[in-house]
């Protein structure tokens, strides 16, 4: 240990002053330099190939008429006119912001709901807690795939599963799929059926939440109520904001359940044109790359946007037990 | 008192846990149902057995059979796995543990593009691989996971690596090893519950996939199981429902058998690594 301590004086268990300060441009220092940049090498080149080259592309692209079919000579400059066409004369475009938002501000707090209450839930079982967990974590797996997209559509159709069922009880169910005031409702559903992925993380964030706080509370005779939203809940606000933050971006980024559900349409009647599925179209039905390319900009920074609200708001309802980040 | 409010818990979990898994039994024994039962039938249980299902579904496709889709799949699913795992881990040995000029400016654009949604690269990124002739071949769904673009498994790693006590590193430099060597003796066989847990997520998220191979992948011989399972709602019709239904069932076994596998990696791994951030 002393021999470990001497070779790097900037250990923190070694309070006099380090013997060789200066020595910051010894051989060791500059061969880990270098290497940090060998080992960096893959991923730099991807940064600039795959994602920053991409980004300011297609914020270039966005100014012009490209289409992948004609040749980079017939390419034009056509200033903000794809901008100009989006915010006024676009048929569809609002729509899909519309279904876009509605699809967020419904799906995620109800998912968000789900797995905490589930979470609270299976936080006070001792027995078979891992089983149920695992359970219930399986969606998560599973639900963003085609082949349950295809299993909601059999199951919500007009004659499937779920209308016989509720004929059980003599209701006359809808034809959720094809019904356009309720085709999205579907998606919700499916979206809030995959609650196990936030749950999994709720309920090891209330393993952390010290025991001792619910016994204090109960001393000072606070109900379970209060114990929940005094106690609970600032405890799990940091787990809270990770799993709201994390299922936002998700949830915006949703394509494959909205894509297979509708045939590719985004119907009925535009009902489930979320963001994602107007950008898909415009870029590889019509090919109008540089139209397309305007469209992902706008959601690049409304994105962008929704993160910083969050995390700047972040700070007045998330509590850090140590008074920072961990 | 208590024991009235553990029953009633018991039983709300145990609904929950029927509504979870109701379309994932309903869609087994669908499959199984013969073409007249799956109209008429909307239970649960198959009235009886026929696999007849499994063996129209397979060769369904004229021309092209699911031993291709499979094949297509697994072989982009397997690439993934190499890739992530190669790459992400030399990325977060150098973001974990070497130091060197600009180390805290990348780590900080590493975290902005693991907030970067896809959707707003595939135009960009189409447009380059079309210019390459990568277009119907898996390369752009690989290439880009040999640069470490995935940046949620280089950050996973780089929570686990710096939880590996610094002394080995010290240790080893004592003995005279670089970076490299340590790299290769002592982080990298240390790393290895992070490198399964990204292996695991790799398949699973890329056997799910279907935006990017929707996009790089036209032609029906270069399908994979998703873009494939598509096929059988083109072409609408109610015979194809139990066929759709049996390849659906296949699709979701490779998952399914994964999740049996590791589910106390999986649930481990995503409580601790989901924690940290």
């Amino acid at each position: 240990m002393v021999l470990a301590t001497a070779t790097r004086p900037q250990a923190a268990s070694t309070p006099p002053a380090p013997p060789r300060r200066r020595s910051r441009r010894s051989p060791g220092r500059r061969q880990e330099g270098l290497a940090g940049y060998v080992f960096l090498s893959p991923w730099l080149i991807g940064l600039m190939a795959v994602t920053a080259f991409p980004v300011l592309f297609s914020l270039y692209l966005s100014f012009t008429n490209y289409d992948i079919l004609s040749s980079w000579d017939m390419l034009e400059w056509v200033g903000t006119a794809n901008y100009e066409k989006i915010f006024t004369t676009d048929p569809i475009f609002w729509k899909s912001v519309r279904v876009t938002l509605t699809y967020a501000l419904i799906a995620i707090p109800l998912k968000l709901t789900a797995s905490l209450g589930v979470a609270l839930l299976l936080n006070r079982e001792r027995r078979g807690i891992g089983l149920f967990r695992s359970a219930f974590y399986l969606p998560s797996l599973l639900g963003g795939s085609v082949a349950l997209a295809l299993v909601w559509v059999a199951i919500f159709n007009g004659e499937g599963s779920f209308n016989s069922f509720l004929s059980l009880f003599g209701i006359q169910g809808e034809p959720w799929i094809n019904d356009p005031d309720w085709a999205l409702g579907t998606l919700m559903v499916l979206s809030v059926w995959q609650f196990g992925g936030p749950m999994v993380i709720f309920l090891a964030g209330l393993k952390q939440v010290p025991t001792e706080l619910y016994e204090a509370a109960s001393v000072d005779g606070a109900s379970r109520v209060r114990q929940f939203f005094h106690v609970t809940l600032p405890m799990l606000s940091p787990v809270i904001f990770f799993n709201l933050v994390l299922e936002t971006i998700h949830g915006f980024q949703g394509f494959t359940s909205a894509y297979v559900i509708s045939n590719g349409s985004g119907g009925p009647v535009y009902s489930t044109k979320i963001y994602t599925l107007m950008i898909y179209d415009k870029g590889f039905t019509d090919f109008q790359m540089g139209y397309a390319s305007a469209l992902a900009w706008i959601f690049l920074i409304a994105i962008g946007l929704i993160t910083v609200v969050f995390f700047s708001t972040g700070r007045f309802w998330v509590h850090y037990s140590d008074g920072g980040d961990s | 008192m208590t024991r009235a409010r553990s029953l009633s818990r018991v039983a709300m979990l145990l609904l929950v846990l029927a509504v979870v898994l109701y379309p994932l039994v309903w869609v087994l024994g669908s499959a199984l149902k013969s073409p007249t039962e799956i109209t008429s039938n909307q239970g649960i249980w198959p009235q009886d057995v026929t696999w007849s299902n499994f063996t129209v579904g397979w060769s369904y496709i004229p021309g092209v059979s699911f031993s291709r889709f499979f094949w297509n799949s697994f072989l982009i699913a397997g690439a993934s796995v190499l890739a992530n795992c190669v790459s992400c881990l030399l990325t977060a040995y150098a973001f974990a543990r070497l130091k060197f000029f600009g180390r805290k400016g990348w780590f900080a654009l590493m975290i902005v593009t693991l907030l970067l949604p896809g959707h707003v690269l595939i135009i960009p990124q189409y447009v380059l691989f079309h210019e390459f002739g990568w277009v119907d071949t898996p390369l752009p769904l690989i290439v880009p996971k040999l640069l470490a673009t995935e940046a949620f498994f280089v950050f996973l790693m780089v929570q686990f690596m710096r939880g590996i006590p610094r002394e080995l590193d010290d240790a080893a430099k004592i003995d005279g090893s670089g970076p490299y060597r340590i790299f290769w003796h002592v982080i990298a066989p240390l790393a290895r519950p992070a490198l399964i847990t990204t292996a695991i997520f790799s398949f699973i998220w890329t056997w799910n996939d279907f935006f990017a191979q929707l996009v790089y992948l036209p032609s029906v011989p270069s399908y994979t199981v998703p873009i494939a399972l598509r096929l059988f709602v083109d072409s609408s019709g109610q015979t194809s429902l139990g066929p759709m239904l049996a390849m659906s069932v296949l699709s979701l076994l490779p998952v399914f058998l994964f999740f049996l596998a590791f589910q106390r990696f999986l649930v481990q791994g995503i409580s601790t690594s989901g924690l940290k951030g």
